[in-house]
């Protein structure tokens, strides 16, 4: 089973490895080496991750993504104050409530494809959010949000006589705390990614893979060829709400708080747009995506007048004032609005992505050097 | 001449209108397990209608399609498929995104998988024996040398071609072929024309619409000749070359 | 009864709101093939020409009063809208009439906006996938959405109807019946309103030969192009009046709505639900599923209904648009081959 990846996709998983699990060496120098921040970067990740093996492989657009990262974040809260801080739980719980709203959403929006998919998704979504804020409040508590109470039973805590702590008890790995804002939950979060990632690249690599491409490519074809593109559908469906209950069940593990407005459908758009700024269907262009997002949305939302004016420092008084108010659209609030003129930017100029940006360049670096080889008289037998 | 006397495709009775449009009327049609059977008739008689009403694209207003003893009108076009009826298109129908060896590939895998398969663990890449089935699929129309490059490159001819080592990894039992030689040069036809020959002795039974003469004279086994909507004559290619009823409707003005 | 006849009424200016942004959004899709995720922006930004307008009116003159002391012993600051200095009671009038009157100054602003966005942005997608023009839009309207927050802030904006029509209308009276429904004015002009706008632009459609041209091009785009007619101008209009008729639809709301920076995307995503309730691509659907729509939130909204389903006012729409996609995948008015698989 292990043996049937190719090379390159092996040197693949082992440089993602690397680079996720030294992030905190590498990202330093950036300002993003702490725990918070890139605990960020690996739940988005595996969220878009997951969204990419859907509309990736597939080309079902959904809008509706994340209601089930906030399906996935009300489970593993409730688990928290039901039974035990352990994540293991929670995820586990995440994992099936995501799973199965994944399934019954699917089941219904998948009998229709195109546009109507995509609106059905996001009707859904939107449905889930209205319930969560208003209808639901007993097991959302509506707009505060679900958080962590001291008169919370956890029953499975206490019957096992866990230590009680002074304050709200944090979320734990079998007595390494998640929760604290410490390194253990970054790699937590962390080695998650890599699973998701390697899980994700045997997805591409497997005869399934190649079906839910080949159902993106020519629906009808695929009818005429024996096959039933519903269930293939369904599993790539439920698959992608999986990753994005996984998803909330981390941000609930490392800091135990949900909130309807995660299910909003501009959450879901940003997923959408993490994909598609990494790359639309390839391995590694939607944790691109994630992480450029979170990253400049953290320095770009830090932003206010004060540091806008320390910066343009260097220009005379009325250019300096100018400067301030035109940046300032972009910056601290006005982050949204770069994020969506980045959205635009991408989807009329680089549709397929970072990723396809990266592979133009590299095919114009090697025609490059073919012609130079031509020019030097090398005759390349052809296959 | 083949002796088996097993009826494998029956059309019963079909109708089909579309608006107030006849497109086909009382067609009855029988082909016999192991033969070449040719549909020819001019533009507009209904030749492509009942092809789509076959493989189930269109479901027909009064009658049934019967293959070997299944009412295929009853059911998806992959249960279709997956009964061993295979067809290729008028335009082609390739997955343009994918390779040709993909391509070629799938349909090994709904003909070995069945209709779905969740394996989303299991690499392509430990399928040896698909892959070698598929690339010596496409060995036998010419396209091994590209059978990395995408379909979306291909010629028109090519993707013909290609769609035809779709169906034939299959080994359907039933092969419905839609003018597989439109547009394609005089040798191209003679290759697809050799290859649909070789396939009799494989014992596929198939059914194909045509407008060049040449093809259907050279590969059929019997002709039947829709115009208008109807079957106006049926038989043995000789049979149907002599019939008056047919050179008045057909022959006459399509060949000079 | 009266209740009922209440709360039938209250879903009429709602439902007229949906109707007037489902026929832009449906006029767009049926003609240029285009799924406009924007469209709810164009109503946001149809309100907030009306706040525009209002505030322009508003630039207040001060003068002081020397012979007036407030109790704070400081001298009487007398502010007053600098229009009405100037214009007197005419001045006073456009003040109080500012909505209204807006609709004035949103249409050219609409339609410019509308074909600069057709012209600059829209047209180049009509031969990409829907998935891309579904992006491109929603980034579009994250944009708009976000430069009006720039500049009119986070709060909604309220904005006055004309004093004339600030209370209610008594419609049981009107009618003939016995016990007294209270109706506020405006509700009652913009339900009238949104009649006015669809009857207009169906006029349009029905009776001039550009109409003639955009029906035939709803129906099959292709032939329409091969007939030789410049397609794309008329695409241009089209996509015109669907900013005007939302805006439209915007500035006349904000005296029931005050206007935000995110009521765009409120919108959109209802009438979207609306549209496809309707039929993609159908005017008429979408004009009678606006109003269904609109009229069935405002029944699940009585406190009798919502004791039995609490909650069901906030999701009833979403609900009937997934069982109708379901039993009829067409919607209620959809023509064959429209988006079908």
């Amino acid at each position: 089973m292990f043996g049937n990846l190719s090379r390159n996709d092996w040197l693949l998983i082992a440089g993602f490895t690397v680079l996720v699990l030294a992030a905190p060496i590498w990202l330093a120098p950036l300002g993003a080496g702490y725990p918070a921040i890139m605990e960020k970067f690996c739940i988005f990740a595996i969220f878009a991750i997951g969204f990419n093996i859907l509309f990736g492989l597939t080309g079902y657009l959904s809008f509706g993504h994340a209601a089930f990262l906030g399906v996935g974040s009300y489970a593993g809260v409730w688990m928290f104050k039901l039974f035990s801080m352990n994540v293991v739980l929670s995820t586990v719980f995440a994992l099936i409530c995501a799973g199965l709203f994944a399934l019954i959403i699917g089941y219904i929006s998948l009998r229709r494809s195109g546009i109507y998919f995509s609106i059905l998704t996001l009707a859904f979504a939107q449905m889930m959010y209205n319930v969560a804020y208003s209808v639901l409040t007993p097991i959302t508590n509506g707009e505060t949000g679900l958080q962590l109470e001291l008169s919370d039973p956890r029953y499975l805590d206490n019957a096992l006589g866990a230590s009680q702590s002074i304050g709200l008890p944090r979320t734990s790995f079998f007595g390494i705390d998640i929760s604290g804002g410490g390194m253990p939950g970054f790699y937590f979060c962390a080695v998650i990614l890599i699973i998701c990632f390697y899980l994700s690249i045997r997805i591409f690599r497997s005869p399934f893979g190649m079906m839910l491409r080949a159902i993106k490519s020519n629906q009808t074809r695929m009818k005429y060829t024996g096959f039933n593109p519903k269930p293939y559908l369904l599993a790539a469906f439920v698959i992608s709400g999986l990753y994005a209950g996984l998803a909330g069940a981390l941000m609930v593990a490392t800091d135990p708080l949900a909130g309807a407005e995660r299910m909003q459908w501009t959450a879901s758009g940003e997923v959408v747009l993490m994909t598609i700024l990494g790359g639309v269907g390839t391995l590694v262009g939607p944790v691109i995506g994630a992480t450029l997002i979170k990253y400049f949305e953290n320095i770009f939302s830090a932003f206010n007048e004060n540091i806008l004016n320390a910066t343009f420092d260097f220009l005379p008084e009325g250019l300096r004032h100018f400067a301030v108010e035109f940046s300032a659209l972009f910056v601290g609030e006005g982050w949204f609005l770069t994020l969506g003129l980045v959205f635009m930017i991408v989807v009329i100029f680089l549709p397929g992505g970072i990723m396809e940006g990266i592979a133009r360049i590299r095919a114009l670096f090697s025609k490059k050097k073919t012609q130079d080889d031509a020019a030097e008289g090398s005759v390349v037998a052809a296959e | 001449m083949d002796t088996n006397n097993n009826v494998v495709l029956h059309v019963a009775d079909v109708n089909k209108s579309f608006g107030g449009l006849k497109a086909l009327t009382d067609v009855d049609l029988s082909v016999k397990e192991g033969t070449v059977h040719a549909i020819i008739g001019p533009n507009g008689a209904g030749k492509s209608t009942l092809l789509n009403v076959c493989i189930g694209r269109i479901p027909p207003d009064t009658g049934h399609v019967i293959f070997d003893g299944t009412v295929l009108d009853e059911i998806t076009p992959h249960e279709i498929n997956q009964l061993g009826v295979s067809r290729v298109f008028q335009t082609p129908e390739i997955f343009a995104d994918l390779s040709l060896l993909e391509n070629v590939m799938i349909p090994a895998f709904a003909r070995r998988d069945g209709a779905f398969k969740f394996n989303p663990i299991r690499a392509l890449s430990a399928e040896g024996e698909i892959r070698e089935k598929a690339e010596s699929h496409l060995e036998e129309v010419g396209l091994y040398a590209k059978r990395h490059t995408d379909a979306a490159s291909l010629s028109r001819g090519d993707k013909r071609r290609l769609e035809m080592a779709m169906s034939l990894i299959q080994s359907p039992r039933l092969l419905l072929l839609d003018e597989p030689t439109a547009g394609m040069s005089r040798h191209d036809t003679n290759t697809t024309i050799d290859l649909l020959k070789t396939l009799k002795d494989r014992g596929m039974t198939k059914v194909i619409i045509e407008h060049d003469m040449h093809v259907v004279f050279s590969l059929a086994d019997r002709i039947s000749v829709l115009a208008q909507g109807r079957i106006i004559a049926e038989g043995t290619p000789d049979e149907v070359r002599n019939s008056p009823k047919v050179k008045e409707a057909y022959l006459g003005e399509s060949q000079q | 009864m009266d209740a009922l006849l209440l709360q039938l009424l209250n879903g009429l200016d709602k439902g007229g709101a949906y109707a007037l942004i489902a026929l832009g959004l449906t006029l767009v899709f049926g003609t240029l093939g285009v799924v406009n995720f924007a469209h709810g922006a164009l109503f946001m930004m149809g309100a907030f020409c009306a706040v525009v307008f209002d505030r322009l009116l508003n630039v207040e003159t001060v003068t002081i009063d020397e012979t007036q002391t407030t109790p704070w012993g400081t001298p009487m600051e007398i502010r007053e809208p600098y229009i009405q200095s100037l214009l007197g009671d005419f001045g006073a009038f456009l003040v109080d009439y500012s909505v209204p009157i807006s609709i004035i100054l949103a249409i050219p602003i609409m339609l410019i906006i509308g074909v600069i966005m057709e012209r600059g942005l829209i047209r180049h997608f009509y031969s990409r996938p829907h998935a891309d023009q579904i992006l491109v839009t929603f980034g579009l309207a994250i944009v708009l959405q976000e430069i009006i927050k720039h500049f009119f802030g986070a709060n909604p904006i309220p904005q006055a109807a004309p004093d004339v029509v600030n209370g209610s209308a008594d419609i049981g009276a009107m009618l003939g019946l016995d016990g007294i429904i209270a109706y506020p004015w405006w509700r009652l002009i913009y339900f009238v309103f949104s009649l006015l706008c669809i009857a207009a632009v169906f006029a349009f459609l029905q009776f001039t030969t550009y109409g003639m041209v955009v029906r035939a091009g709803m129906r099959d785009r292709e032939t329409v192009g091969l007939l030789g007619i410049d397609i794309e101008k008329r695409f241009t209009v089209v996509f015109g009046i669907a900013a005007v008729v939302a805006g439209l639809a915007g500035v006349m709301y904000t005296p029931i709505l005050p206007p935000d920076y995110h009521m765009g995307m409120d919108f959109l995503v209802l009438s979207f639900v609306v549209v496809v309730v309707g039929g993609m691509g159908s005017l008429g659907g979408a004009v009678l599923a606006g109003f269904l729509l609109g009229i069935l939130q405002s029944f699940a909204s009585m406190t009798e209904v919502k004791s039995i389903f609490p909650g069901i006012d906030q999701i009833i729409i979403y609900l009937v648009a997934v069982l109708i996609l379901l039993t009829l995948p067409r919607g209620l008015m959809g023509r064959r081959g429209v988006m079908e698989d």
